[in-house]
């Protein structure tokens, strides 16, 4: 028996909706066909009452989950795609983003986007929304990369009273598998360390982790020990993590599967030479997908993403200097 | 009865959907009703006279957004609604229904004065106000999103089992039913058979766009029936076929007769903002039948009807003028918001950690 990444979210959503009343889902396809990645997958059944198939209306949907948070309710809404999110993008950062700081009212709703590339995905189901979203103040903005992740970080998103951007990996989904959902968990805010090392500090997330710590066992038959963080949320961005690797190692790569202007990458890249420039033995490197929408055929998005060989390749040039 | 020598078919604009029981007279005169209304108005105008001389003055920051010429409408909703018990979200020329709605005069001048001590802390001004928790979200500048916010709501109270004889209420303009987020809100709404009231105030420019570059549709009024609601046209200068046309979509709302759309045409006494002179509004507008002031009309219905008297509406503005003045000047005595003792933060939570 195994647990997979999708599973997770599908398990944490059924705790949720059991365990308080306040919950309630709300999507396109997600009732009776049980959403297009199976995510709400027979929650309709055993909650009738609370998990709604929606209209094709992105930004009408956010709306409703605004207006139901003002009135202390706690919906989740999945995004078929983070990409459709675009549609949203006015409720998201103008309405949710803004409402506790102007009037002091919080609005505790989880927006589920179905993030990243996957073969043959092509150029509207394969973007990475997190470091447009990070941007804005009043969000909070979650990156699970393992199994347990995606499952506590879901349970402690919806329970946080602010917006929460959660981004689940589509490639992910089916391919991460655990035993069991492991009941430690570190709390949202907190990176992780994925891969221990100390000769340089690879910091990514969400399925980039996988893709580093690929990229540092090859490594590691050159004598190479990489250490690897998870930042698991990017908003709050745990720099005391990322510094004190950083503190080990003397080198830094900030790996994203987002496109490479600005975004994640560039801000921990910024916040290290800010905070910890004199940590540093070489110059803080950046490694993002190609600046391209993303490309249908799998052999030009093998080449667009990171991958364990362009990892390999960034870090040996990280080691040089 | 006529009134201003108008046939009393011109009240309310052609209403194919308009079937109002037989019995029910077409401008029954409900006093009270009126004479709220009426209140809400003249407070309404009273106040947001001494807003343009406070911008002019250089007293205001900002914006100053005026609901000169759609009073009429505006206070009709607002009176039709219950406080504590509807949701009502204004958008920027509701200053009467926000004030039939019970907003404090204080909510309104704190908000435009800067004062630390309104709803927006001088973090958000003027127009972009509200109670959220009271059942008046606070408006943000893009047109047509707090149409969905407020379904949002409604849809909360019926799952929390609240939804019984409540109201949904949001004003828009002609220029916000062009946008995206009101396509998809009203169809939103109408699948959800949500008791909204989407009130449309057609004052024929969006800031200096007119109708003719906005919509080719013939009359708002016909979207209606493409999105599930029920439609209704009212002259929006004439606050007794408001009264009428409003309480009516109200009452069949509250009783479970689905969402309702209200377009009434008027025309927009004042510029879009007091920087705007609306050089642009054809003077043959002005002078024609929307040009009206609805004041003046509401004015000479509730004495030609024996609602009130010139005598008493005198009194009552001059206790409304001291009552603008006193809010004023107590918003303009109170501290404004203290930079240094601002958090600085956008998020409840407080997390441990650097962020």
């Amino acid at each position: 028996m195994s647990v997979t990444y999708i599973d997770a979210i599908r398990a944490a959503q059924e705790k949720l909706l059991r365990d308080d009343e306040r919950v309630f889902l709300y999507g396109q396809d997600i009732g009776v066909f049980g959403g297009a990645f199976k995510a709400t997958k027979g929650l309709a059944a055993l909650f009738p009452d609370r998990v709604f198939d929606c209209p094709i209306a992105e930004d009408a949907m956010i709306g409703l989950a605004v207006g139901a948070a003002i009135e202390g309710l706690r919906p989740i809404v999945e995004m078929q795609f983070a990409d459709f999110s675009a549609i949203a993008f006015n409720q998201i950062v103008n309405q949710a983003a803004t409402h506790f700081y102007r009037t002091g009212v919080p609005i505790p709703i989880t927006v589920r986007l179905p993030s990243g590339g996957t073969p043959g995905s092509g150029p509207f189901h394969s973007q990475n929304m997190e470091g447009i979203y990070a941007q804005y103040p009043g969000l909070i903005v979650l990156t699970p990369a393992t199994v347990a992740d995606a499952y506590h970080m879901l349970i402690d998103g919806v329970a946080l009273d602010d917006p929460v951007i959660y981004c689940e990996h589509k490639f992910l989904y089916r391919w991460l598998k655990a035993k069991t959902i492991n009941n430690e968990h570190l709390p949202i805010g907190q990176a992780r360390i994925a891969r221990p090392g100390k000769h340089a500090t690879v910091v990514a997330y969400s399925a980039m982790v996988h893709e580093a710590v690929r990229a540092a066992d090859r490594l590691q038959a050159d004598g190479w020990e990489i250490e690897v963080v998870d930042l698991r949320s990017i908003k709050p961005l745990d720099l005391d993590t990322i510094l004190a690797s950083v503190a080990r190692t003397g080198r830094l790569l900030a790996l994203g599967e987002a496109f490479p202007w600005g975004g994640v990458t560039a801000e921990v890249v910024a916040r290290v030479s800010e905070h910890g420039f004199h940590l540093l033995d070489a110059p803080p490197q950046r490694l993002n997908s190609r600046d391209t929408p993303v490309p249908y055929h799998p052999k030009l998005w093998a080449s667009h993403r990171p991958t364990p060989e362009s990892i390999c390749e960034a870090l040996r040039h990280l080691l040089s200097f | 009865m006529r009134l201003q020598g108008r046939p009393a078919s011109l009240y309310a604009a052609p209403v194919p959907t308009l079937d109002l029981p037989a019995s029910t007279e077409k401008f029954a005169i409900d006093r009270e009703f009126l004479r709220s209304a009426f209140q809400s108005m003249l407070l309404a105008r009273i106040l947001e006279n001494k807003l343009s001389s406070l911008y002019k003055a250089g007293k205001i920051v900002g914006g100053v957004y005026l609901g000169r010429g759609q009073e009429a409408i505006s206070a009709a909703l607002g009176t039709a609604l219950i406080r504590g018990t509807d949701v009502f979200c204004p958008l920027i020329r509701d200053q009467a229904g926000r004030t039939a709605f019970g907003e404090s005069l204080l909510d309104c001048t704190r908000s435009y004065l800067g004062s630390v001590l309104g709803p927006m802390r001088g973090r958000d001004g003027n127009v972009h106000r509200g109670r959220p928790q009271s059942g008046m979200p606070a408006m943000i500048s893009h047109l047509g999103a707090q149409i969905a916010v407020v379904s949002g709501m409604l849809f909360a109270k019926r799952l929390k089992g609240q939804l019984a004889g409540v109201v949904g209420a949001t004003s828009i303009g002609d220029g916000a039913t062009s946008t995206g987020a009101f396509h998809e809100a009203l169809n939103l709404t109408a699948v959800e058979k949500l008791p909204l009231v989407v009130l449309v105030a057609n004052n024929q420019f969006a800031y200096s766009t007119p109708n003719a570059r906005q919509f080719a549709c013939g009359d708002l009024v016909e979207r209606a029936r493409g999105y599930g609601f029920r439609g209704w046209s009212v002259d929006g200068t004439d606050l007794l076929a408001c009264s009428t046309v409003v309480r009516e979509a109200v009452r069949r709302a509250r009783h479970g007769g689905g969402p309702q759309l209200i377009v009434a045409q008027l025309l927009r006494l004042a510029g879009h903002g007091e920087h705007d002179d609306a050089f642009y509004v054809p003077e043959s507008l002005r002078q024609g039948h929307y040009g009206q002031d609805c004041i003046e009309v509401a004015m000479r219905q509730i004495i030609a009807t024996g609602v009130t008297s010139v005598d008493e509406i005198l009194a009552w503005q001059d206790q409304y003028a001291a009552d603008v003045q006193r809010a004023v000047a107590q918003a303009q005595q109170e501290p404004p918001p203290d930079p240094y003792r601002e958090d600085w933060t956008a998020l409840s939570t407080r997390f441990p950690i650097s962020q």
